[in-house]
């Protein structure tokens, strides 16, 4: 942590606007990321943590987004830069990969054309520097006879390769940080690990940072550093892997870990969460949980809490956005 | 690649085989015989002479086989109506339907096509309502009406364009023949050039939703970059109506031809047909239908090439 951060985000706020509603998608978002650094950023859909990711890189559209707030990447102020500014951040300095890759590669370009374009674009190199370029990125991200899938569709390709295919694309211009948006959420059960499994080689190979969003406890367990779970478009609740696994400490998390399959002795009753998550254009005043949390008081219906910190013993501080922390965990089960 | 190039061009002789059997049929199916409309009031004698000259006493099935065996040859017979042989006629008039079909269709594709991709692109500004409000105009007028409009503005009020006829120009390069063609080019690319950029601007409008466009932004890539991307996909769509519409520019165009008396294969048609100049209507009809399968062989060859995910095995 001493050295500076890639990425500071500070109170980041997104809002959907349009002539029926004001969505609040992503309230009041705050991090840092150093370089080399996994953030692992853990909800249910809807919760705000794809657009969280596409507001770093403000891919959203801009006539109909409200952003706000601060967005610091390699000491460039994301908020201010131009749109030519930002086709040179994106891509070079930040890249991102898709949850489907066959909707996020253009199908009738090849594989080799698609990385050939992104380096050229970015490094004005000749073609035959790209292809050659091109062709090494396939090796690393081990696509097999990689000379032959260059000239590929992607129609061609497996869901596993085509993953591959786009992590290629994305690091084609050796990005400082990478933005993965549920990777391997669209995959088989044994390619979801196979690409897990090359994502954290690569990231750790290459030094990249790295935001890993994904609803997959599983997934977010194996790649990050530190997890930021993620509800009503609001961090709950932020730690080190260990602390937010194994010592939750806002009701939220306790009832993912309830509702995973993930690391539970066979047998155990799985507990959902009771309700739905609330209507992002129109939010409760106070915990947007409380009216699904079984340890709710009147207290949290009152005023929004603040995230804060209740351990600081990690390499990250556990911060949680629960007024009553020390409570969670000491109900057995949560009454459906 | 090779072989379903092959093997498409192969599938179109028995289209053009039964394309040829309807024309045939079709002309004989109506009531009445060729001749008696030519000859008018004549002994029977005579009558029946003449039909056993023009081959009109056999049975239908060997007057087609006679018929189709001469047409491969060249020989389409000869004009009731003016005794020229027919094929010379269908490859002239041919010839002068190819030059407006063609300039027709280049002037109304690169502006349907350039400003139905703008209009999508910017959806919602006002270039894309004005085109949009343009191409339903454009789909909307009837070509003959659009095309007595341009002669009584620019033939009759304002005399700056010839009325009929292709001119005498030896050289289809002279100012002399260009002067004819404008009035019918402009007529005939209306229809086309509207419906080619109501496709162009529906398909950029859905490409642009697709995610893969988000994820080329995400790359950096510049706009002009990603425009291509999004015209290299809508290609595929865009050059199946093309390919429609030239079909219909070729075979469709005997109202504006006829307005503009353009010796064409439209007006050759509608002559032949009030003539009841049965040679000349066969032979007229198998040409403009043989146009169709063709331009529909060299679309779809066209559209394996546009779009890699059309299976080529």
């Amino acid at each position: 942590m001493a050295d500076k951060a890639l990425v500071t985000v500070e109170n980041l706020t997104v809002k959907f606007v349009s002539h029926e509603a004001t969505v609040h998608a992503v309230s009041g978002v705050s991090f840092t990321l150093a370089r080399g650094e996994v953030l692992g950023i853990l909800g249910e859909s809807g919760s705000g943590k794809s657009v969280t990711l596409r507001a770093l890189m403000r891919l959203l559209p801009p006539n109909k987004t409200r952003l706000s707030g601060r967005i610091d990447i390699a000491g460039r102020d994301v908020m201010a830069l131009d749109p030519m500014a930002l086709t040179r951040l994106r891509g070079s300095t930040v890249a991102m990969i898709f949850q489907e890759p066959m909707t996020a590669l253009d199908p009738v370009f090849t594989i080799g054309e698609q990385i050939v374009e992104a380096i050229v674009q970015h490094d004005g190199v000749g073609r035959a520097e790209a292809r050659r370029r091109a062709l090494e990125l396939l090796e690393l991200v081990q696509i097999p006879s990689a000379r032959r899938r260059l000239d590929a569709y992607p129609h061609q390709l497996s869901g596993g390769l085509r993953q591959r295919a786009m992590i290629a694309i994305a690091l084609s211009c050796r990005p400082a940080l990478l933005l993965a948006d549920e990777p391997t959420t669209a995959l088989d059960a044994t390619v979801q690990i196979q690409i897990l499994l090359l994502l954290r080689s690569l990231q750790q190979k290459l030094g990249m940072a790295m935001i890993f969003v994904t609803h997959d406890l599983g997934v977010a367990v194996e790649v990050s550093h530190q997890i930021a779970v993620m509800y009503a478009g609001r961090f709950v609740e932020r730690g080190t892997v260990g602390d937010v696994v194994h010592r939750p400490r806002h009701p939220y998390t306790e009832g993912l870990m309830g509702s995973t399959v993930h690391e539970v002795p066979q047998g155990t009753r799985l507990t959902p969460i009771p309700g739905s998550p609330p209507n992002l254009a129109a939010l409760p005043p106070g915990c947007s949980f409380a009216p699904r949390c079984s340890y709710a008081v009147p207290a949290c219906g009152k005023a929004l809490p603040e995230l804060r910190v209740i351990a600081t013993e990690g390499r990250f501080p556990h911060e949680t956005r629960c007024i009553q922390p020390e409570a969670v965990g000491t109900r057995s089960a949560i009454p459906a | 690649m090779f072989y379903y190039i092959l093997r498409r061009v192969l599938y179109t002789i028995p289209i053009a085989i039964g394309v040829s059997l309807v024309v045939f049929a079709l002309v004989h199916l109506a009531p009445g015989d060729p001749l008696s409309a030519v000859m008018g009031e004549v002994d029977q004698k005579m009558l029946a002479e003449m039909r056993a000259s023009f081959g009109y006493d056999k049975p239908l099935p060997v007057q087609y086989i006679i018929w189709l065996g001469s047409a491969l040859t060249g020989d389409m017979g000869y004009s009731l109506r003016t005794g020229a042989p027919v094929f010379g006629t269908l490859i002239d008039a041919a010839a002068n339907t190819m030059i407006i079909g063609t300039a027709a269709a280049l002037l109304g594709f690169i502006i349907g096509a350039t400003f139905g991709m703008l209009a999508g692109y910017n959806h919602g500004a006002w270039l894309d309502k004005v085109v949009s409000s343009a191409t339903i105009a454009g789909v909307s007028v009837p070509h003959y009406w659009l095309a007595i409009l341009l002669v009584i503005v620019f033939s009759v009020q304002l005399g700056w364009m010839p009325a009929m006829g292709a001119g005498s120009a030896a050289s289809i390069l002279s100012w002399e023949a260009w002067k004819h063609m404008i009035l019918p080019v402009i007529a005939l690319a209306a229809i086309p050039c509207a419906i080619v950029a109501r496709t162009a601007r529906a398909c950029v409008m859905e490409i642009l939703s697709m995610e893969f466009v988000e994820a080329l932004r995400a790359r950096g890539l510049s706009e002009r970059r990603i425009l291509l991307h999004v015209a290299r996909n809508a290609l595929p769509t865009v050059l199946a109506v093309m390919g429609l519409q030239f079909a219909h520019l070729l075979g469709g165009s005997i109202l504006v031809e006829t307005v503009f008396t353009w010796p064409g294969t439209g007006y050759l048609l509608n002559l032949a047909i009030f003539d009841r100049d049965i040679p000349v209507l066969q032979g007229t009809i198998l040409l403009l239908a043989l146009f169709f399968v063709s331009i529909n062989l060299v679309v779809d060859i066209l559209q394996t090439w546009a779009d890699p995910r059309i299976s080529r095995g």
